[in-house]
């Protein structure tokens, strides 16, 4: 069986992850750039409170998100780019050759450390742009609010397992980060905007994710509107992490290591 | 028990290794030799299932090592001593390695008392000279308590030192009935610790022999002679058709003809002599000459 599943392998890339430095700074980073943005998209919100548009007080707790996934992007990408920047691939595969079993274990142990980072950067981000917002503020459990914190859970999660997937597809960490930052953020950012683009761009999954956590602007509004709902950009981002993952899953069988 | 079955990798139009068929048997050290490029590695490569051969196939125990469960407690190998992740510590990856194939704690301990790491057991990887990287290397081979050995140029960069402990380890282990391969372009440097050699030039198999098999097929008897009257022993030997070379400090190093002949000689034709010495055979030549004419097939076209 090359696919089948092995708790031991999940301990060892558990240790793995655990005992080197860039995994504490990348964490970090996530969780650092997320609430102290959204503190200051929250205070910037309450300054000009006057002239909003559409105000949602729950934006100013997830939007900075967009940019603190940098933190779970590259955490991804090394998690899997170090094994061929150190040669520790040839290690790793000669002391679990069945492929399958390597990177069943890598992944999911690199999943439940983005889910558990995403979930504690989600409540706190919020937590904390709201308590900025002041007298505007809303609370966790209001109408709409908990399904976009789990949106917002779910999507960095996704979105760092679709890191490991191109980065297994590249084998180099720097190549991986050349091609996903610019598709992770120049869409949503940028080209995102640009009518003629958007009908092929909405798909990216960064995109998906704007959707998920509704941060879109209204969806009635042709500039902002999307071709699909929250359960639309959940199934967009479980499908493009199942391609990352099964390319990645491909290219470790057939070639070299 | 290694067995390797009619092994063949090529990348695009090079040839790395070719039809290569041999076994390693346990209970001795065999040494896995050729010069830089011959294949050597790619073959060790191909064993521990990294890369994929063009045709062929490597059986350990009878079993392909993609198959083997948990491949640490049959076979361990030394590749590169430098794949390790330089910001993990040397207690760190050998933890991580235990811990893919399920073996106590208490083992990586073990191995780091048994090749000398100690205190730089805590230190980062990414610190460690080559000889502390190689001393790593082999702790990890050793991890799993293998039946097989695989050590690819395991003395490199190791300190006269290292080179003495890892040369009794290996016997050490082979006595234990394990099976031995140590690869090596260094000839003179394996024939202290091999009992058996496999040689290698260009992918393809040029010998597959014991030592002493080896050195009686490829090496020539070499006698020094000392005199006080050089030219007329020169002249002695040449007559009777022995190849005669100037030795160090006046000497006289005569080749294809043993100690025996050449006394009886310098007896019969009464020459002084102070000294008939068997000169030992140079094991670095003879595998220049075994291996001469791979390399020099091979100079100028590009190496892998």
């Amino acid at each position: 069986m090359n696919t089948a599943f092995s708790r031991a392998v999940l301990a060892s890339e558990w240790t793995k992850i655990r005992t080197v430095r860039s995994t504490t700074w990348n964490l970090a980073l996530t969780f650092v750039l997320s609430a102290g943005l959204g503190t200051l998209v929250a205070l910037s919100l309450r300054a000009n409170i006057d002239r909003a548009v559409n105000f949602d007080p729950a934006f100013a707790g997830l939007y900075s998100l967009t940019l603190g996934q940098l933190g779970l992007v590259v955490f991804g990408v090394l998690l899997v780019g170090s094994e061929y920047s150190s040669g520790t691939i040839r290690t790793s595969l000669a002391a679990v050759p069945r492929r399958g079993v390597f990177f069943s274990g890598k992944v999911l142990a690199g999943a439940l450390v983005a889910l558990v980072v995403a979930a504690a950067t989600v409540i706190v981000t919020f937590v904390v742009a709201q308590t900025a917002l002041g007298p505007y503020r809303t609370t966790m459990g209001a109408d709409g609010v908990p399904a976009r914190l789990g949106g917002a859970c779910v999507y960095l999660t996704l979105i760092c397992v679709f890191s490991m997937g191109v980065a297994t597809m590249l084998r180099s960490s720097a190549v991986s980060l050349g091609i996903l930052l610019p598709l992770l953020f120049l869409g949503s950012q940028g080209l995102g905007n640009v009518p003629a683009l958007k009908s092929v761009l909405q798909y990216l999954p960064d995109q998906a994710g704007l959707v998920l956590m509704h941060l879109t602007g209204p969806q009635d509004d042709p500039r902002f509107g999307h071709g699909y709902g929250p359960w639309g950009a959940l199934m967009i981002l479980l499908a493009w992490t199942a391609a990352s993952l099964l390319g990645g899953y491909l290219t470790l069988c057939r070639r070299d290591a | 028990m290694i067995e390797v079955c009619e092994l063949t990798k090529r990348y695009g139009r090079h040839t790395a290794v070719d039809t290569l068929s041999f076994q390693v048997r346990p209970g001795r050290v065999t040494g896995f030799l050729g010069p830089n490029g011959a294949g050597k590695s790619t073959t060790m490569r191909m064993m521990l299932g990294l890369d994929r051969p063009t045709s062929g196939d490597v059986r350990i125990d009878g079993l392909p090592y993609r198959r083997l469960r948990e491949p640490l407690h049959t076979v361990g190998a030394l590749l590169d001593a430098r794949s390790v992740h330089g910001n993990r510590t040397a207690r760190a990856h050998l933890g991580w390695l235990a811990r893919s194939n399920r073996i106590p704690q208490r083992r990586v301990r073990e191995v780091i008392d048994l090749t000398g790491l100690g205190s730089a057991a805590d230190k980062r990887a990414g610190t460690f000279s080559l000889g502390m990287s190689q001393r790593l290397g082999i702790a990890a081979a050793l991890l799993g308590d293998p039946a097989v050995l695989l050590l690819d140029e395991p003395v490199n960069g190791l300190d006269p030192e290292g080179i003495v402990w890892i040369r009794r380890l290996m016997k050490d282990l082979a006595a234990e009935g394990r099976t031995i391969l140590v690869s090596s372009h260094l000839m003179s440097e394996t024939a202290l610790t091999v009992d058996h050699l496999i040689v290698i030039g260009r992918g393809r198999l040029l010998a597959d022999t014991g030592l002493t098999d080896f050195l009686d097929r490829h090496t020539r008897p070499c006698v020094r002679v000392r005199s006080p009257e050089p030219a007329r022993l020169r002249a002695v030997l040449t007559d009777a058709g022995i190849r005669v070379d100037d030795g160090a400090d006046g000497s006289l190093v005569a080749t294809g003809a043993g100690v025996e002949r050449i006394g009886e000689l310098i007896a019969a034709h009464g020459v002084t002599v102070h000294e008939v010495t068997r000169q030992p055979a140079s094991l670095e030549e003879a595998f220049m000459r075994l291996t001469g004419e791979s390399v020099a097939y091979r100079s100028g076209e590009q190496q892998r």
